[in-house]
């Protein structure tokens, strides 16, 4: 492997010869190479894409970083990893941006951030929420925003552990985020309350779940609670085929990210009550942070902010605040720079970790309920990202690099 | 004993959703024989209208019932259009192009879908008549789910109804038994499919309108649905309705009973089915052996060597495609390397379709295999990229052999739709067994040996391998084996006549393909760095397909002009807004202008040309 490292150093201070020269040129903008799965899942980045755009308008506005302005170059991947790393290679050697950001999907993520560790150049993952991009497969090159499958489970185990119930059932799409989900609700939960149990558990494949018999199957294991970990279309069918069974009646219920604007609008008056999730109150925040956030976004786009929303601009500002902190646009440099680099977002400041590039934005705990036809969180409480991670010396051991 | 009725219930209610998927498309196909990729896409459309109709009309069950068929209508006038612009010019190609034509149409609506409806999953709020329960055995049940279990037989029942008790239903049923005939009994056949294809496009639209009070309309409907409206059509028996019903009912309970016992088989059950079935009963549970279609029995020239100038070109070519890494940039450099990987995918499926005659609807099982199989060397074994490269194209052609053992003596859309099977299956153990494979996060670091590393020498070892493989297939189709190859596609009667091994030849046609295939997938493997379960995916299978048919089939230079095409037009595209739409529009244009592929066209072309200045 050394002549492979050197050969790669040699090639990458090649390519990064021209970026250090554009950045002695002040006029020249600040470059980021943003790639997302924009046409394979538009509920989620469509807001998304309209999030940064909005963050970018207001970093401009205020001067921009280090005297530049910042410009976002974004491609489609189509949900492809192979296509995300060939277009990564093209933002980098064509259109010479200074870092990388963006993707959705874990594979896309994780793809990315591997070739930027072969590449040596900074990769910000926004949204992708497998543990393994910080932690088994994390390296100095990655940092990634949102709170991962881990931190989601974390947060809402406190509440489930409340609910004192004995016996679990699981529900999750059956691929790597899914099985993660049940993996650490099944480990917390048994650390926290001993003597739990997990009755059955139900694997529908994603995107295509048999509602019905998915909901029936659950119901014969006799539960005193449930965990779900399905969203989007999926999440729709199980909650309309739950209701009319009566899954849900006299047991609890805890499910990830069914609190975001955009899982929740789709179940609308069907919203079953009292669930225990992770997500965005967007209609009921009232901090000044989450209103001027909601405002602006309301002025230009005309339509309210959804998760993804928060997360397209929170990664902006991340970023603004990772150059700024480092003063220089060099990889290696912004690769040290950015760790424990604090940073605004419409959930209040957040910070980059240092122990293992995660950022500490953290998403809000509540319950469901149904407010004029629609569904929203009530009871909610905004969990910092910092206080649903494990100890330092366990991501220690996770974490190789 | 109540739980098992209740879960037969869901199991029938399940059955009879997928039926209503299912029976436009054995319809459309029982006439046209067009198998209808866009089925999922009017089905994602009739969805879409219900949402439109039903979010505006008055919540009360007669005002449904009317929105419901209202979608229908408005879907089954979508299909007639896309059958006057698009299906009836060209329903004398070879079958794979029209799937190709409607996989163009997939594109545009979905992108167009997003357009008008906007990214949101869209759902109707039910009325309280549809919340309800019925009880069974001291148990709920859905009221609207013991509808569907009537929907399913009702609707089958006016089927048939329609297709033996009028004289349209008769006309329907001679053209599905004999078109030819048919026709030169004087019967306007552009008007009977014209209205073929409306009946199954409004069926895929009632089916989608039918499936609102239980979700939501979504952008992901349409490849959902396409997967499971194939499979209960192949199970049934392509273009037979009872077929599917019967199809559905097995499938359905199965499920149903299935996900209870073994939580984690939901995406393989249906394929085992289905692969079952058909091993059982090539043609499915009713389904009859293709009547030979007379207008399409054409005879093909045999191929010739190429003439001077193509060696001369191709010789050029060659040399330029060497010569790359000095000319071109290190992103242009990453495409080529693509683009030679594309050629050797393109040419192994080339291989069975063009001489071999054996569609392949799964081609990308074999590049994954060899994919993953360079992964595991690298990653389990620790071994050099030599050996990767060398385990791979063996592993899938292994695993080929033996796939093909139980599969080549099937022809036509059944064969297509087998390896389908077995390509969902593969896909299915790489995304779901996460231990083993590390599912849809992938194996990470398969990065290549030092030697290799640099882009321009990987570029090279690609441009070496694959076109080396790709011109040794070449050889075999001059040789006395793709002669024969070719003999059993074109008569196999009168090639078992004078003695050649039929299934021998065709399946060491699909080994060889397949161990190809891995081949370019383990190249692929290393050029990217990653292995992922999308390489095994339907769009990957189908980007072959593309491929091929955009080369033209029947040409020998096809997959190699296709593949580069295909590379160069997809990166180039991807990078714009929009980019599905455009592609299938560029792919309907391609098919409509030049069915025979580019290089088809352009030997066409030089024939004329040459003709006149003769």
């Amino acid at each position: 492997m050394p002549i492979a490292r050197r050969t790669l150093l040699a090639a990458a201070a090649t390519l990064a010869a021209p970026g250090t020269i554009r950045a002695q040129s002040t006029s020249a903008p600040i470059r980021i190479g943003e790639i997302n799965s924009y046409t394979a899942i538009p509920a989620f980045t469509v807001p998304y894409r309209m999030g940064w755009q909005l963050a970018v308008e207001q970093v401009n506005a205020a001067g921009g970083v280090l005297g530049r302005k910042l410009e976002v170059i974004s491609h489609d991947d189509a949900g492809k990893p192979p296509d995300a790393v060939r277009l990564a290679g093209a933002l980098l050697d064509e259109s010479k941006v200074d870092l990388l950001a963006g993707g959705f999907l874990s594979n896309v993520g994780l793809a990315l951030s591997d070739y930027a560790r072969q590449r040596r150049r900074l990769f910000v993952a926004s949204e992708p929420l497998s543990d393994a991009l910080v932690w088994e497969q994390g390296h100095r090159y990655c940092y990634r925003l949102r709170p991962s499958t881990y931190m989601q489970v974390a947060m809402l185990v406190e509440d489930a552990v409340k609910l004192g119930a004995k016996r679990w059932v699981t529900v999750s799409p059956n691929y790597e985020y899914g099985q993660s989900l049940v993996k650490w609700f099944k480990a917390l939960m048994l650390q926290r309350q001993p003597g739990v149990e997990f009755a059955a558990e139900q694997w529908p494949a994603l995107g295509r779940i048999d509602a019905g018999a998915t909901a029936a199957a659950l119901a014969q294991a006799q539960p005193d609670a449930i965990f779900n970990g399905t969203f989007g279309p999926d999440l729709t069918n199980f909650v309309r085929q739950g209701n009319t069974r009566g899954l849900f009646e006299k047991r609890g219920v805890v499910s990830v990210l069914t609190g975001e604007p955009e899982y929740l609008e789709p179940l609308g008056d069907e919203t079953p009550q009292g669930w225990i999730v992770t997500g965005w109150p967007v209609e009921s925040v009232t901090d000044p942070t989450s209103r001027a956030f909601i405002d602006a976004y309301k002025a230009k786009f005309n339509a309210m902010p959804k998760m993804g929303s928060v997360v397209g601009h929170a990664t902006i500002t991340a970023i603004a605040a990772g150059i700024a902190k480092t003063g220089s646009l060099d990889t290696e440099a912004m690769a040290d720079g950015f760790k424990g680099a604090g940073f605004p977002t419409p959930f209040g400041p957040a910070i980059w970790r240092p122990q293992d590039n995660q950022s500490t934005l953290g998403t809000y705990v509540g319950r469901t309920a149904v407010r004029g036809g629609k569904g929203v969180m009530i009871d909610w409480r905004y969990v910092d990202g910092a206080a649903a991670m494990p100890s330092d010396a366990e991501v220690k051991r996770m974490r190789p690099a | 004993m109540d739980l098992f009725l209740l879960q037969l219930l869901t199991g029938l209610a399940g059955a009879s959703t997928l039926f209503l998927v299912a029976a436009g498309l054995t319809v459309i196909f029982g006439v046209t024989r067009v198998v209808n990729f866009a089925h999922g896409s009017l089905f994602m459309l009739g969805a879409y209208i219900a949402w439109s109709i039903l979010s505006r009309l008055p919540r009360s069950p007669e005002y449904f019932v009317l929105g419901l068929l209202a979608a229908a209508l408005a879907t089954a006038a979508i299909g007639a259009v896309m059958e006057l612009a698009l299906l009836r010019r060209i329903y004398r190609a070879p079958e794979m192009l029209q799937l190709l034509a409607t996989f163009g149409v997939v594109l545009v609506v979905q992108d167009a879908a997003l357009w008008l409806w906007g990214p949101v999953d869209l759902a109707v709020s039910r009325p309280p008549w549809l919340r309800g329960a019925i009880t069974v055995a001291g148990l709920r049940f859905p009221f609207y789910d013991a509808v569907l279990i009537a929907v399913g037989p009702l609707v089958l029942g006016l089927l048939l109804l329609l297709f033996h008790r009028t004289r349209w239903g008769l006309l329907v049923r001679a053209a599905t038994a004999d078109r030819d005939m048919v026709a030169a009994l004087g019967v306007d056949q552009r008007w009977l499919f014209t209205s073929v294809f409306a009946l199954g496009a409004g069926l895929a639209g009632l089916g989608g309108a039918l499936s609102m009070p239980q979700g939501s309309a979504n952008l992901h409907m349409d490849l959902a649905v396409i997967v499971d409206a194939f499979v209960v059509v192949v199970v049934g028996g392509m273009g037979s309705l009872s077929g599917a019903f019967l199809a559905a009912l097995l499938i359905g309970v199965l499920q149903a009973f299935g996900i209870v016992l073994l939580p984690k088989i939901t995406l393989v059950l249906v394929f085992l089915v289905m692969a079952a079935v058909l091993v059982l009963r090539p043609h499915g549970l009713l389904g009859k052996p293709q009547a030979e279609s007379r207008a399409e029995a054409e005879t093909l020239a045999p191929i010739r060597p190429a003439p001077a100038i193509l060696r001369r070109l191709g010789l050029a070519a060659l040399l330029l495609a060497i010569a790359a890494p000095f000319l071109a940039g290190p992103y242009l450099l990453t495409v080529l390397t693509e683009a030679a990987i594309a050629v050797l995918f393109a040419a192994s499926l080339h291989v069975m379709m063009g001489p071999g005659g054996m569609a392949s609807f799964g081609h990308a099982a074999w590049f994954g295999i060899g994919a993953y199989a360079a992964a595991f060397t690298a990653q389990g074994l620790g071994t050099s990229m030599a050996v990767g490269l060398l385990l791979a194209p063996l592993c899938a052609g292994a695993v080929a052999l033996a796939v093909g053992g139980l599969v080549v003596r099937m022809s036509g859309v059944y064969l297509a739709m087998l390896t389908l099977a077995f390509a969902q299956i593969a896909w299915a153990i790489a995304f779901q067994w996460v231990e083993l494979t590390g599912g849809d996060n992938g194996v990470l670091g398969v990065w290549p040996d030092p030697w290799a590393a640099n882009p321009r020498t990987l570029y090279w070892l690609a441009l070496a391998l694959c076109l080396g493989a790709t011109l040794l297939l070449r050889r075999l189709l001059y040789a006395p084996f793709g002669y024969a190859l070719r003999a059993t596609r074109d008569s196999p009667l009168r090639a078992a006549a004078i003695g050649l091994p039929l299934p021998r030849l065709r399946l060491a046609a699909f080994a060889i393909a397949g161990a190809a295939a891995g081949l370019a997938g383990a190249v692929f493997a290393y050029a990217k760095g990653s292995v992922f379960p999308t390489y095994m995916a339907i769009p990957h299978s189908v980007d072959a397909l593309v491929t091929v048919l955009l080369g033209g089939v029947q040409t020998i230079a096809g997959p190699i002009v296709g593949a580069v095409a295909y590379t160069v037009l997809q990166s180039w595209l991807l990078t714009s807004e929009f980019w599905r739409i455009k592609l299938g529009l560029l792919i309907l244009l391609l098919v409509l202008a030049f069915p025979a592929g580019i290089a088809g066209a352009t030997h066409a072309a030089w024939l004329r040309w040459r003709g006149r200045s003769a």
